[in-house]
């Protein structure tokens, strides 16, 4: 890597513009994207940066178009990533499945607004948690990561590619607005490739390569386009050779490894956050922005002498199921503030299975909750 | 087959998938021609099977993909070309194919064709026209004639079709034919010199569904489809796109419309890059 590539030191800038930096130093080396605010500022960095680092850059009719180009560029070898928000992402479903039913690396960015529709295009909202999880049809698990500040997006983003390559899966980063064009410090440090994950290459010839066989655990290794292992992919249904089987059985197969590869290592990809929970007779559960204002509500709670604890979820799909259900034994509530009117809070009640109440503190969008809403749910939910 | 049969034939059985056939194309279906075209194509060009990837949307002509043993995709409905246009970005040494039909390369998938044309993307697209969607039954497609009866227009179509050569000639296509699938000959040269032209390269091939479409329009049944579309056909190379539409049994103007040397997008898009290169490293230097 020649020194004008690597960007390191202290930066005052926003979090879009630090997710683009993430994914420079994940090894990202081509983005393909559709303008939308606010995820605009994500494509402009990646626009100046990627020809810096010998990358591409394109911008694409449409998003349909943006993720397919996504998918390709994986397919040729190299790390790739799209960003885009609320009616961009309704677009890029079709394609995110097909990132699934491929196994193909990539991340996808949302820096949500408030929807439905066109909605509050400049304003925030994170209304697209569920459509992150069940957005695109069929039966399949996602992983989607939620960043609090410009320096979380940052990192997430590299861990975001870490693990698209690892579990050949797209990964989305559920940011919003408010994290998006805020301008706060991030540190940009040395990445040294090696510490970076890369996708398992095929160790046998060309003419043993089948594209979907496991060897260990439920990741096949992946070929790319090129290499003369001749291979064949399809969003049909299909069995380790690559070729579609149009039968129950093979469905079967399939899926069940699609979801399992995600499901059965929840442990290592789901991350979260607590503070003081241990005691905590309420506990808030929020991601994304949501979560620094919760931060104040807990302690203002906790001056006043309310027990009160804060659950972060850093993964949001899959969800912290068993963290939340262990929660649900040892806590009288949860609180859930999120920028929709109830998406997430959905899980919590659900894990939650009657043990602890779940109380939503919804907003609908165009701003964020101020401390004092939270706190009022709190106190209310002590009483 | 057809004359010039001294010829002697390469075998296009090592570009095959054996383990997948026999495919699921009716007979007299058009396509799998078409497919023979592009494999000798290769063979006789001696292109790099090695570095060529197929990529093909949903449909008849989407299956192309599965069949062929190379590097091969099979995407969503309408998307070969985007997703195409993301493997040859990411590595300019792939010899890209999009294989796909009208319906899913003009209907769904027309704002990516035409975009790919204005780019003047490394590209080939073959693009078998049968006239109607071949694999939901035969309804109406975006090339379909006036008047013509399918399982949506049982009255006669009602619609003005695309002329697809006038369409990707007028977005900056490099190279733009027609031909239809007995033409073997031309069109397995058609087919070696788009893929070896710099560029955005696009063939039509003018293929009949005799099961659906031509059922429901009274044309000859089987192999003499194929002979019927020959019939019909009129070469006319150089001929301006604009006089290529096409009339429900009327003539079929066939040929090489546009042979052009244009900058490409690759052109373009390393000057830049080199560019921003230079700029970032004369940055770093201060």
């Amino acid at each position: 890597m020649t020194e004008y590539q690597e960007l390191t030191g202290k930066f005052f800038i926003n979090g879009d513009v630090a997710c683009a930096e993430g994914a420079i130093s994940a090894g990202c080396r081509f983005f393909a994207g559709y303008p939308i605010t606010p995820a605009t500022e994500v494509a402009e960095r990646m626009s100046t940066r990627l020809p810096q680092v010998g990358g591409i850059y394109i911008q694409m009719e449409d998003e349909l178009a943006s993720m397919n180009a996504v998918l390709g560029a994986s397919w040729a070898g190299v790390k790739a990533m799209t960003a885009t928000s609320g009616p961009g992402f309704s677009l890029m479903m079709e394609n995110v499945g097909l990132g699934v039913m491929l196994e193909t690396p990539c991340v996808l960015v949302n820096i949500q607004r408030a929807g439905p529709s066109t909605g509050l295009p400049t304003l925030v909202g994170q209304q697209d948690m569920m459509q992150a999880r069940w957005g695109s049809h069929g039966s399949y698990e996602i992983i989607a990561l939620a960043p609090i500040s410009p320096q979380d997006i940052f990192d997430l983003t590299i861990t975001a590619f870490d693990l698209s390559e690892k579990y050949r899966i797209p990964v989305l980063i559920m940011s919003d607005e408010v994290v998006g064009h805020m301008s706060e410090k991030v540190v940009i440090p040395h990445v040294a490739p090696e510490s970076l994950l890369n996708r398992r290459r095929p160790e046998v010839p060309p003419g043993e390569y089948l594209p979907y066989k496991t060897d260990v655990g439920l990741v096949p290794p992946m070929a790319v386009a090129g290499e003369g292992y001749r291979f064949h992919v399809t969003g049909l249904t299909h069995d380790e050779r690559g070729y579609p089987v149009m039968t129950a059985d093979a469905q079967d197969r399939l899926i069940r490894r699609l979801v399992d590869k995600i499901r059965l290592n929840r442990d290592d990809i789901i991350k979260y956050k607590e503070t003081q929970v241990e005691d905590a007779d309420i506990i808030v559960c929020a991601y994304g922005i949501t979560t620094r204002i919760a931060q104040f509500a807990v302690k203002m709670a906790r001056d006043e002498g309310i027990r009160a604890g804060l659950l972060q979820l850093i993964t949001v799909w899959p969800f912290a199921e068993e963290r939340v259900r262990e929660l649900s034994l040892q806590t009288k509530a949860f609180v859930v503030p999120e920028i929709n009117y109830g998406q997430i809070v959905l899980e919590v009640e659900r894990c939650a299975g009657g043990k602890a109440r779940t109380i939503l503190v919804p907003h609908m969008g165009g701003g964020v909750h101020s401390p004092e809403t939270i706190l009022e749910a709190i106190r209310e939910t002590a009483q | 087959m057809i004359d010039a049969m001294n010829v002697e034939e390469p075998s296009i059985e090592k570009y095959l998938r054996q383990d997948r056939l026999p495919h699921i194309w009716c007979s007299g279906c058009g396509i799998g021609p078409v497919a023979g075209c592009f494999l000798r194509a290769i063979d006789r060009e001696e292109i790099d099977p090695d570095r060529i990837a197929v990529v093909s949307g949903i449909g008849c002509t989407g299956r192309v993909a599965g069949y062929v043993k190379l590097d091969s995709f099979h995407t969503t409905h309408g998307r070969a070309i985007p997703f195409a246009t993301g493997l040859i970005l990411a590595n300019p040494e792939l010899n890209v194919v999009v294989f796909s039909g009208d319906g899913d390369l003009v209907a769904i998938g027309g704002n990516h064709l035409i975009h790919a044309a204005r780019r003047n993307i490394d590209m080939t697209v073959i693009c078998v026209n049968n006239f109607n969607y071949g694999m939901t039954g035969g309804q109406v497609g975006p090339t379909a004639p006036l008047e013509a009866r399918t399982t949506t227009t049982p009255y006669g179509n009602f619609e003005f079709p695309f002329n697809l050569p006038y369409l990707v000639s007028a977005s900056g296509a490099s190279y733009v034919a027609r031909w239809t699938v007995l033409h073997i000959r031309q069109l397995e040269k058609a087919i070696a010199e788009a893929m070896t032209k710099p560029g955005f390269s696009f063939i039509e091939v003018i293929a009949p569904c005799p099961v659906v479409y031509g059922r429901m329009n009274k044309e000859p049944k089987g192999l003499d489809s194929m002979y019927y579309y020959q019939e019909k056909s009129v070469i006319r190379n150089g001929a301006d796109p604009k006089d290529a539409d096409l009339e429900l049994n009327g003539p079929i103007v066939v040929g090489k419309f546009v042979d052009v040397q244009r900058p490409t997008l690759w052109d373009h898009l390393r000057e830049v890059s080199s560019r921003a290169q230079e700029k970032a490293k004369a940055r770093a230097k201060v």
